[in-house]
Parts: C-alpha cells; structure tokens; sequence
C-alpha cells in the first residue's frame, strides 16, 4: 500500500511538472549579430521570409545572369559571421543556432563558402 | 545526316536577329558620345546591377595551339585557383577538370599538338538536352552552366557531353571561393570564369597562358578581336560533325 502512495505521489509530481518542463522548452537559440543595423529588411521580415529573398535571387542571378541583387549569402556572411570562428556555421553560427532549434535542414553552406575569411580570394589577377 | 528542321529554323531566325542587332548597333554607335563605342558597353565592361545577361552577346574563345606550348599547365593551374578546385581526391579519377591539357600525335606525320580542352559551350548543348531536371541550361549570353540547386548528380550530362568536359564532386568541400559555389553531388563544369566575366575581366586561364594563346570575346560584336579573328582566319570546331556551333575554336589543328 504504501509503495501504491509513494507511485501515486511521484506520478502526480510528474503529471504536475510536465507543462512546467514543456514551457521551459529548449533554450531559445542565442544570436549574436556582429555587425548590426545594417540589415536588408526589418527582422520580423528577415525571419520569415530570408529563405525565399534567397531563393529568387539565386534564380534571377544564376540564369538571368543579374548581379547585385539585395540578398545575397554573401551579404549574409558580411554582418552574421561570428567574428570568433569566421563562420556562419558550427556552435553559436548565426544560421545553424536557428536552423538547429526550428529543426530546419541547412544546405545552403555545403556549396557556397560559409566562412567571412575566404571573402577575399576572388581571382587571379583581381 | 540533315538537320533537324528545327535547329534550320532556329538557324534562320538567328540570322535574323543578328542582322536586326548589327543595324540596331551602328545606330547606337552613331547616338553615342565620340570615343564611347556601344560594342564596349554591351561586351567587355562589367554589367549592370540588375541587368541580365543579354542574347545580343555570344561569348566565345579562340585557342591557338601553334602557340600553346606541351608541358604547360598554367590555365589549368589559374582555373583551379580562381574557382577553388582544391580538393584532395582518394581516387585520382574523381578529381573535378574544368580545364586539361591535352597532347596528340598524328601517328602519320608525326606532327604534336598541345591544347587545353574545356566545355566548348555548344549553342545546342547535348548536356542541356539530356538534363532530366532543368540544371544544366543556356544563359542568353551563350554560356552553359549546371543550376547546382536543382542537380540531383545523375550524372547524365556527363554521359551526353562529346567532349568529356563535366565533373561530378564526389565529397563535401569546405573551401570554395566565396564567389564560385560548389559541393558535393553536383555536376560542374567550366564556366567561361562567368563571375568574373560579369565583373567585365577575362576567363582566369585566358588571363594566366603565358603565351597569349586563349583568346576570350563577344563573338556577336563584329568589332571585337576574336570576331574579327574568327572572320578572317581558319579555325576549327573540335567534332564539327556534331554541328553543335561550338563558343570554343582552335587553330593549328
Ligand atoms: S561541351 Fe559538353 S558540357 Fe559544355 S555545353 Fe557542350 S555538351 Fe555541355
Ligand atoms: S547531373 Fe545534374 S546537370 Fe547533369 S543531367 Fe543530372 S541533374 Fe542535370
């Protein structure tokens, strides 16, 4: 009997503790914008819709052939780069703290370059 | 063999609006300030933001193999350079080659030729034709380029291409050059340095030949120099059989 109560108690314990522990949730992703204020868009603007500005412009620039388009991943790169690791990517990058915490696969760095320090190697003879 | 009717068409119509451009551009060399050729706007200078590549130009490359000279990688060396390809293969042959030399013998003469061979940017690209899903395409411009967010890596351009001139990366690469995206499961191929073409610079390998043998230009633009070229000296497609109107030719071959 006694080991039916002490069930019950720890049971109710957890049935009581679960909306608490669900509120608390997984920690918010922790952003640090290195350069702010300079950004293309409001952020409520940037957030939801980053993914198509990028989309339509890598359409227009990669088969029209347009260049200096507004969004640009490099544009990304110039402010969002953590200026400890150079990258967008890895433990506390702009893109992947997000991208992990919304469970949103990022593919976008597999091709193009995520890291700022590579900015610069841009052609032979530039 | 005869043509497709529809490339005959295509052909003449082409024709057409080459004729149409050419009257449209002598006007405008007449509109426009003394010293300021509209040949120099629409060809070598950088584009506009904003502006798309426009079908008024045809970009294409002469190769003089008397000059090029056997055991000289320099091209292929500034393509690496300029578009990253710095990856260490396991298995040699899954190395990228957006550019190689190549020697050949005539068994008969004994005559050698070197040459770079590259994609030759075909004006009716088998690689376009094959692509199950729109990747590889034509900008208007004439260069031919593979869409890397649409590629699945089927890798059947590569099959299709005459001139064995695309790649597939085998593994993850992380040290791209920023302006030149490229990674794993994609096919890739030359782009004629499309971006530094768009900046109004040459190809890297045309810039870096030691010997002045690549020659880079707007093949539409009677006053270029490889128009010019092109016009009054022979030079030759590689499988002109194929009759796929090549933007790469050769000479000495
Ligand atoms: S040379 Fe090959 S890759 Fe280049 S356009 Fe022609 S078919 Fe396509
Ligand atoms: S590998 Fe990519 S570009 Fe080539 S045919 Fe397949 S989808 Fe098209």
């Amino acid at each position: 009997m006694a080991i039916m109560k002490q069930t019950l108690a720890a049971l109710a314990a957890v049935l009581l503790l679960a909306p608490v522990l669900a509120s608390a949730g997984t920690p918010k992703p922790d952003l640090k914008i290195e350069n702010p204020g300079s950004c293309i868009a409001p952020v409520p603007e940037m957030r939801r819709n980053h993914m198509e500005m990028l989309k339509h412009t890598r359409d227009r620039t990669l088969r029209q052939g347009i260049r200096g388009e507004k969004a640009s991943l490099n544009g990304c790169i110039n402010c969002h780069a953590s200026k400890t690791t150079g990258s967008v990517l890895g433990q506390g990058g702009f893109c992947q703290e997000c991208h992990t915490y919304a469970a949103v696969k990022l593919d976008c760095w597999d091709c193009h370059q995520p890291k700022a320090g590579n900015h610069e190697a841009v052609g032979v003879k530039p | 063999m005869s043509e497709p009717q529809d490339r005959i068409e295509n052909k003449s119509r082409r024709s057409f609006v080459g004729a149409a451009a050419v009257a449209g551009a002598s006007a405008g060399v007449a509109a426009l300030a003394p010293g300021l050729k509209l040949i120099e706007v629409a060809g070598a200078a950088p584009r506009a933001p904003g502006e798309p590549a426009s079908s008024a130009v045809r970009w294409g490359m002469l190769i003089d193999t008397t000059k090029c000279a056997s055991g000289c990688d320099a091209c292929v060396k500034a393509c690496a350079t300029e578009n990253g390809i710095n990856e260490t293969v396991k298995d040699p042959r899954q190395g990228s080659q957006w550019i190689r030399k190549i020697d050949l013998k005539d068994p008969k003469t004994g005559q050698e030729y070197s040459l770079p061979m590259l994609c030759q940017h075909c004006e009716h690209p088998p690689c376009v034709d094959v692509c199950p899903t729109g990747a590889s395409m034509k900008r208007a411009d004439g260069i031919v380029l593979v869409d890397r967010h649409i590629c699945i890596g089927c890798r059947y351009c590569m099959m299709a291409c005459p001139y064995k001139a695309r790649s597939l990366v085998h593994m993850p690469l992380t040290e791209q050059n920023p302006l030149v995206p490229r990674g794993q499961g994609c096919v890739e191929a030359c782009t004629f340095c499309v971006q530094r073409v768009d900046r109004g610079q040459q190809p890297a390998c045309v810039e870096a030949c030691p010997e002045k043998a690549m020659l880079f230009g707007n093949l539409n633009d009677p006053n270029s120099e490889i128009a010019q070229r092109v016009a009054k000296e022979k030079t030759t497609q590689v499988r002109a059989d194929l009759k796929l109107n090549l933007g790469v030719r050769y000479q000495g071959i």
